[in-house]
């Protein structure tokens, strides 16, 4: 008996995550986080911190109610630079992985190019492409170089997905004489897509890094995206809205996170092993 | 709707023809093959296979067995010699107008797919629609018991119950011919003892013709009507084992006298198999 009961309680003590209902599982964190913000206006207000050092949470969040309109259109600005970059660098490295993973000489043309660009730190790449777009086009500018930075994991991903498919059910599907349409559409895309997806997720973040340092080295006076106003709030010493505009780009970068990771599940719970732990 | 609707059950099937007269199904003539290391995994090998026959390719491993089925299932060329149908004729493309199933060692489902959809497969990748299927995706089904698992996953699936949607999938185009690599090999013996009955069942209702690699004397001798044994380097027949024994067959045959008569002559088979590959080393 008493050693059942011992048991029971060192069970108890190091539960694993599926055993922690969902409601809880959200609460805790966010409970963490009010509290945390608490400790911070807190101490911020007790010890006196200057507002251009460390503002409070209160001011900033006044920051963000009193700005709210221009840091709005500016949230825009990047979230649309963002998805497009993401969207491209989707279709683009899709298309360039299923011809990789057809022809095996375009793959040998192709890589070397993909490794360079994504190699290459995307800062340094920046004022060039600036200079030959970007003086008329700044948007265009930022896309190109957000697009570059989405792009690799994307087509890395999707190409080693394709090029995995189990070899006995290639010979299956060359015994009842697939086409290469069927072939491409009933197994190497549907053997991609657990790949495919975890390239987007990492594409999503690096197209929103690459929306945001792409507009900081386009520097003064240019940019209209959040980036921007982190800088221009930096320039004023107007920490508030700095704070304000941080806020906002950890917002989007999180929102497209979790969507994808809710794509990701949505997709792939039924079959993958990935997502087979949350289930059973 | 019955998987095989024309095939006329006990007596309908019976073809009254003299028997000097039948050509064989399948002739395998002169073949080789050499794979690009070097390996000459089958070595000049002559074979009949007639129509109904359930053949077991009995050897060691390493020994060619599942180079042989390739070759008969055109997932591998021969290096030379032919592989003929003489009874058959040849569509567009060449191929052999029987239809083959071919059931792998492993089950080989697409796990993003339903059990349903894996054993519509076949029927899909000739262009067939999804509702005109239904009717023999469901009789399939049931002809390996799964009816209730259609809308499964093959990961909600035991490891037989896996294979058995293999063998569904293998069936639904009503093949003459089952071509089966080690189907069972992975399972308990008593699943696997459970699936042996049920093939037998299928290989008598649907009259098919079967042939069976398996790494198991008992297996081969409880199943097949002729057990070809192989030895290695290089692979080739060494023994043609008839077995007499009526079918149906049931636990009657796996206790009597003949069943372990023949297991032990195909047992010194695989042993003289054996012995010839050591030799070589
Ligand atoms: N694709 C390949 N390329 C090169 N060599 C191969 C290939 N497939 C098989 N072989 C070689 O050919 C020989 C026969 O292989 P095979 O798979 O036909 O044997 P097997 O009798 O089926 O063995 P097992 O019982 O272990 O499955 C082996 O020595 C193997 O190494
Ligand atoms: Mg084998």
């Amino acid at each position: 008996m008493t050693s059942r009961t011992t048991r029971t309680v060192s069970l108890a003590i190091t539960p694993t995550t599926r055993d922690i209902p969902l409601a809880v599982r959200i609460l805790v964190p966010t409970a963490l986080g009010l509290a945390l913000l608490g400790l911070w206006e807190i101490l911020v207000r007790v010890l006196e911190v200057p507002k251009f050092v460390l503002p409070p949470p209160s001011l900033i969040g006044k920051a963000l109610g009193d700005d709210f309109p221009s840091l709005l259109a500016s949230l825009w600005v990047t979230l649309r630079i963002t998805i497009e970059a993401f969207v491209i660098a989707l279709a683009g490295g899709l298309l360039l992985a299923i011809l990789s993973a057809r022809s095996r000489l375009f793959e040998l043309c192709l890589f070397p190019y993909a490794v360079i660009l994504q190699v290459t730190p995307v800062v340094a790449i920046a004022p060039l492409i600036l200079i030959w777009v970007g003086i008329d086009h700044l948007e265009r500018a930022l896309l190109i170089l957000a697009t570059i930075v989405a792009f690799f994991p994307i087509l890395s991903n999707t190409t080693l997905g394709l090029k995995s498919v189990n070899p006995e059910l290639n010979a299956l599907f060359k015994l009842y004489g697939a086409s290469s349409w069927q072939r491409l559409a009933l197994l190497d895309l549907p053997n991609a897509l657990p790949y495919l997806l975890a390239g987007m997720k990492i594409s999503g973040g690096l197209a929103l890094i690459g929306a945001v340092v792409a507009e900081f080295v386009a520097g003064s006076g240019s940019g209209t995206g959040l980036a921007w106003r982190v800088v221009e709030s930096a320039n004023n010493l107007d920490i508030p809205r700095m704070f304000a505009a941080l806020a906002l780009l950890s917002a989007l970068g999180l929102s497209i996170f979790f969507l994808l990771v809710g794509l990701q599940h949505l997709l792939l719970r039924r079959w993958h092993e990935s997502a087979m732990s949350r289930e059973s | 709707m019955a998987l095989y609707p024309e095939s006329g059950g006990a007596l309908g099937g019976v073809a009254v023809r003299p028997i000097g007269a039948v050509k064989p199904l399948i002739r395998i003539g002169g073949v080789t093959k050499t794979y690009s290391t070097g390996m000459l995994a089958v070595a000049k090998t002559n074979l009949d296979i007639g129509r109904g026959e359930f053949i077991s390719l009995l050897g060691p491993s390493g020994c060619g067995k599942s180079t042989l089925l390739r070759l008969v299932a055109g997932l591998a060329e021969p290096s030379s010699g032919t592989i003929e149908w003489p009874t058959s004729d040849y569509d567009a493309t060449g191929r052999p107008m029987p239809k083959l199933g071919f059931v792998f060692q492993e089950p080989t489902l697409m796990p993003w797919a339903t059990v349903f959809d894996n054993i519509y497969l076949p029927l899909r990748l000739s262009r067939i629609r999804r509702n005109a299927a239904t009717d023999r995706i469901r009789a399939a089904l049931a002809s390996v018991g799964l009816e209730r698992f259609a809308d499964a996953y093959p990961r909600q699936l035991s490891g037989g119950m896996k294979m058995r949607v293999s063998i569904a999938r293998a069936l639904v185009t009503e093949p003459a011919i089952l071509l089966m690599d080690e189907p069972f090999a992975a399972l308990d013996e008593i699943t696997r003892f459970r699936l042996n009955d049920d093939l037998l069942k299928l290989f008598q209702a649907y009259e098919l013709t079967v042939i069976f690699v398996t790494h198991s004397v008992f297996e081969s001798v409880y199943l097949s009507n002729r057990v070809l044994v192989m030895s290695a380097r290089p692979g080739r027949v060494i023994a043609d084992l008839p077995i007499a024994a009526p079918y149906p067959r049931g636990d009657d045959f796996r206790t009597s006298q003949p069943y372990s008569e023949m297991c032990r002559v195909a047992s010194a088979e695989l042993h003289r198999a054996m012995g010839d590959a050591n030799e070589e080393h």
